[in-house]
């Protein structure tokens, strides 16, 4: 282990990360609008909409990311969509998210007690408002630990977006071992990072989590 | 530049041939991932504190980075100290440990969710505790837990793309390959992507199977 390589390259490694996060970030946001959208066509009155959010889990989930983001980046262009990488990243993680938020939102809105549906509806308020006031407040608390999950899985998944040459943390890890010759000391490097991003975020979702919690 | 499809079936052969090492390299991950699974898990529960804390390290390593670092790192970095594996072989290492890891932790609260009865009962009747815990406690852990293994082996699927990176020539360097000669990127994907989402459901209908074979008759 050559530490004194480490020290030499770590500032490039930070400026990485920033990119990393910042793909997380947007990343995340975009799944969890996908989400709700999807969440709100699978259990919607329409035949069609619920046809459509399932197709839409069903094919984002049945094909690997990686593959995904190749057919935005590489393939856009042949029908006239042409995304620069990092935001072809954003988008094709983002929608991929999605599907995964998409059946967590569902799960946890039906978890509520149906009677609490019932009740609500009995006394005279509207699905819409019976959907807002009573079950999304319950629902949305049974989402956050399961939502962690997708965030934290995102996180590393962001690593794809170095296939399509977006300079994150795994990219530049890749490309100072080309000039480097180091593989262990790199890949340390962006591991550690890695986990403290990864741990940053779970101790946020926890201390949400806590403060949702029903006392 | 539209789309053309009609490039596509002179490459079938070379995408079914992908396809199969794409099957062959989860298979093998798979299996390695599940007995890898189990072991770890009994090492979790089981194990003396010096055994123990190293492999929880080593879990928490493997849950906290992603699995193309994981893949870039035993195929280029092992060269480092001298192992020099084949790309299937550091794929199906990679992305096995990975899931083993994942696997490990619900083959754990399944070993947890067993009965302690059972364990007493077994000790009682003069097995040994190696004995109990392979023969009694973990064939009925592992019951309880096949859906979320399940779960776990339709993502590995998915990420045995990932392998592509580090040579393997599964289904996404075949169509790499045939895009490369044909500069067609969209058809090669999409066909791809068609060959994953059907070996995805015959893995989830072999998935349902299994898990109706290995109920308990109650």
């Amino acid at each position: 282990m050559d530490f004194g390589l480490i020290l030499r390259v770590y500032p490039y490694f930070l400026e990485a990360a920033l990119v990393t996060i910042q793909l997380s970030v947007l990343s995340i946001a975009l799944g969890l609008v996908c989400g709700a959208l999807g969440a709100s066509a699978r259990l919607s009155r329409s035949a069609v909409l619920r046809f459509i959010g399932a197709a839409y889990v069903s094919v984002i989930r049945g094909t690997p990311a990686l593959i995904q983001l190749f057919i935005l980046y590489f393939g856009g262009p042949q029908i006239g969509i042409q995304l620069d990488a990092f935001d072809a990243g954003v988008i094709g993680l983002g929608v991929n998210i999605g599907a995964y938020m998409t059946e967590t939102m569902r799960g946890a809105i039906i978890a509520v007690d149906r009677g609490q549906n019932e009740a609500s509806r009995t006394l005279g308020m509207s699905r819409w408002q019976t959907m807002r006031k009573v079950i999304l407040p319950q629902a949305a608390r049974l989402m956050i630990r399961p939502l962690g999950v997708n965030i934290n899985a995102q996180i590393k998944g962001t690593a794809l977006v170095a296939a399509i040459s977006v300079v994150e943390l795994t990219y530049t890890a890749q490309r100072y071992i080309g000039s480097t010759y180091k593989p262990f000391e790199m890949f340390f490097l962006a591991g550690v990072i890695y986990m403290v991003i990864i741990y940053v975020t779970g101790l946020g979702i926890s201390w949400f989590d806590r403060r949702a919690a029903i006392k | 530049m539209g789309l053309d499809f009609t490039v596509v079936p002179g490459y079938l052969d070379a995408l079914f041939l992908g396809a199969l090492w794409t099957v062959a390299i989860t298979l093998s991950a798979a299996v390695l991932s599940f007995f890898g699974g189990i072991g770890l898990a009994v090492i979790a529960l089981y194990a003396p504190a010096i055994v123990r804390y190293p492999f929880r390290l080593l879990a928490w390593l493997f849950m906290g980075t992603p699995l193309l670092l994981q893949l870039f790192l035993i195929y280029f970095g092992l060269i480092q100290i001298g192992v020099d594996l084949p790309a299937f072989v550091a794929g199906v290492i990679g992305l096995g440990l990975h899931f083993a890891v994942y696997n490990s932790d619900i083959i754990q609260s399944g070993i947890l969710a067993v009965d302690k009865g059972q364990h007493e009962g077994a000790r009682t009747l003069g097995l040994s505790n190696g004995q109990t815990i392979r023969k009694i406690v973990v064939p009925q852990a592992v019951r309880t837990v096949i859906p979320p293994i399940g779960n776990n082996m339709i993502a590995l699927l998915k990420d045995s793309a990932l392998v592509s990176v580090i040579g393997v020539t599964e289904l996404t360097l075949s169509s790499q390959l045939a895009i490369s000669k044909t500069f067609r990127p969209f058809e090669f994907y999409l066909a791809a992507a068609a060959f994953y989402y059907v070996i995805n459901l015959g893995l989830e209908t072999v998935l349902r199977r299994i898990e109706r074979s290995v109920q308990i008759s109650r």
